[in-house]
């Protein structure tokens, strides 16, 4: 019986020639993954484990990004509790301030992920990572301390979605609004247990940011991962960032599918995921009142890349954010911040009055840099918009695209950048 | 093994961000945690949850982050098992890996009502509302998981087999 991509990965990792949904495996693994928030956790369970060290200090990533830099004595010392332990283990891969960036947009550009991996990380949105063609997916911290002693996991073998996406995405519409679109359609557990198997003509469109966005956000429709096949521009990006070999894997023509969506780009139109679910969806055009917003945030480990950045400063030049709104500009590493940087973008925000901060998960889950109060609403780019994610829980989070943020930063509600003329 | 007790009861999407809000992550212990599990969907929680009590929610409990502490503060809670129509998958993971007992049934789930008593038996899986007087047959855990909730957890089940 043919299999999925997805499957075939897990199958090369697992020692066997096939597998099928349902069968239970154990897995070697590529990669194990933590936060400042996560981390500590583990490295309490792996202190209860039978082992001396971990399996193997090149295949670990520590990188803090949550609360950092620290928000609190007790963020700084969970932050010490993970930068003791990676000395002590030699740990190749740790990030703190100065190196770090958010988790999802730094392995990427650190070369650390790569086709063909099986990746675990304690943070949800690991599934990013399918955009390079990787198998890769969040866990909690039992199973990340489990990953760094033993360097496998266990895994339930998923079933699959197939998304067949076609045609070419018309102005102002990216990656954000392709997975808002899918969640919207399918529900926050439409694709419970499954993988997102993401194929067709019209991926040749999409950036490696947009599939970044897309693979980032499968977690919110149920996904155990999402992943997109390997074509030149994947190829191109990982000869651009990594030493690493990869290895690609292609789905068999009689893979099983549970259900086949296709899925026209061209017809796709900026979409809006209204409180409190991801998948409580809009179009633009569907917005009929006026939502006035205190806030917008733009940046996480959905939407703080480059082209994101780019896209938000070609709407945001020579024009000034809405009084009475804070517009909020985090690029998600090191890299981009100084990219963006030299290509003037920086100052682009800045005088329209937004502002710029170093890389951080920040407000995207409440922690701090632009929490709400009650009452208050804010358009993100960020991934949740249950109740309290971004703070009291009287306020609200839309999500959006980083070209709506951009726009309705400017009008001061929820707006496209058609209503500025562009 | 049972668990017995009082029924809270909620709806679909119960979301670790209300189970166990981000604000209240930067402590991993498990007794500060409890004292905020639940706070932004039902603020009361904490005040009147016994030990022993039980969850009953809908579709897809503990949906969002992979944050253990959500399971975490519902265990130190003293919440004794949580019954869902569908678990979403890595808080489903993570209980299993922490020994917090779960059992996906849709009738019981549908059925049993905020208040009632309950009590729960692993080792058939039936649930029974002693509040109605109904029964339930909840899902059994394929032989392997059930390993690592007899060893009362992950970590537990990879030392043992590390000693063999």
């Amino acid at each position: 019986m043919g299999m999925t991509m997805t499957q075939k990965i897990l199958a090369a990792h697992a020692g066997l020639d096939q597998v099928q949904a349902g069968q239970l495996i154990e897995a070697k693994l590529d990669l194990v993954l933590g936060n400042d928030i996560t981390s500590p956790v583990a490295i309490h369970e792996m202190d209860k484990m039978t082992v001396d060290t971990v399996f193997d200090r090149d295949k670990i990533a520590l990188v803090m990004d949550h609360f950092i830099p620290n928000k609190d004595i007790k963020s700084a010392e969970h932050c010490k509790c993970v930068r003791e332990f990676a000395a002590k283990h030699e740990i190749t891969n740790y990030y703190d301030v100065g190196e770090m960036g958010i988790e999802h947009a730094l392995l990427p550009e650190k070369g650390l992920t790569v086709a063909g991996d099986v990746i675990i990380g304690a943070d949800s949105h690991t599934c990013t990572y399918g955009a390079l063609g990787a198998f890769s997916t969040g866990v909690g911290s039992t199973d990340m301390a489990a990953g760094m002693a033993t360097g496998q996991a266990w895994f339930k073998v998923p079933g699959a979605l197939k998304f067949i996406l076609t045609g070419k995405p018309g102005k102002w519409v990216s990656g954000k609004d392709v997975i808002l679109h899918v969640i919207g359609m399918i529900g926050v557990d439409g694709a419970l247990y499954k993988s997102m198997e993401f194929v067709g003509d019209g991926i040749q469109y999409l950036s490696m940011d947009d599939r970044f966005t897309i693979a980032n956000m499968a977690i919110e429709a149920g996904g155990k991962n999402g992943i997109f096949p390997v074509d030149d521009k994947a190829r191109a990006y990982m000869e651009e960032h990594s030493k690493r070999s990869y290895k690609v894997y292609e789905a068999d023509p009689d893979a099983v599918y549970d259900e086949t969506y296709t899925i026209d780009l061209a017809k796709l139109e900026p979409t809006i995921a209204f409180p409190h679910l991801p998948g409580n969806t809009r179009t633009i055009s569907e917005i009929k009142d006026e939502v006035k917003l205190d806030q917008s945030v733009i940046g996480s480990c959905t939407n703080g890349r480059i082209e994101d950045l780019r896209i938000a400063a070609s709407i945001l030049k020579g024009r000034k954010v809405h009084k009475g709104l804070r517009c909020i500009v985090i690029p998600a590493t090191q890299a981009i911040y100084l990219q963006a940087m030299e290509e003037g973008l920086l100052k682009i925000f800045i005088e329209a009055g937004a502002v710029v901060s170093t890389p951080t998960c920040g407000p995207c889950l409440g922690g701090y840099m632009g929490i709400l109060a009650e009452d208050e609403r804010c358009i993100s780019t960020t991934n949740r918009n249950f109740v309290g994610r971004m703070g009291h829980v009287k306020s609200e989070v839309y999500l959006a695209s980083p070209a709506i943020a951009a726009a309705s930063a400017v009008t001061g509600h929820i707006s496209s950048p058609s209503e500025l003329g562009m | 093994m049972k668990a017995n007790g009082k029924v809270f009861k909620y709806g679909d999407n119960v979301d670790t961000d209300v189970i166990i809000p981000a604000r209240y992550l930067n402590s991993s212990d498990p007794a500060e945690l409890a004292t905020h599990c639940m706070e932004d969907i039902d603020t009361g929680f904490v005040n009147k949850v016994n030990k022993g009590d039980i969850i009953v929610a809908r579709k897809n409990f503990g949906c969002g982050s992979s944050r253990e502490h959500a399971p975490i503060a519902i265990k130190a809670s003293g919440v004794s098992c949580v019954i869902a129509e569908t678990f979403a998958r890595i808080f489903y993971r993570n209980s299993i890996n922490i020994g917090l007992p779960i059992i996906e049934c849709p009738e019981a789930s549908e059925k049993i009502a905020d208040g009632d008593e309950v009590e729960v038996d692993f080792d058939s899986g039936i649930i029974t509302d002693k509040t109605t007087g109904a029964s339930y047959k909840g899902q059994p855990f394929p032989e392997f998981m059930q390993k690592i909730i007899q060893a009362e957890g992950l970590v537990n089940y990879i030392n043992n087999k590390e000693r063999k």
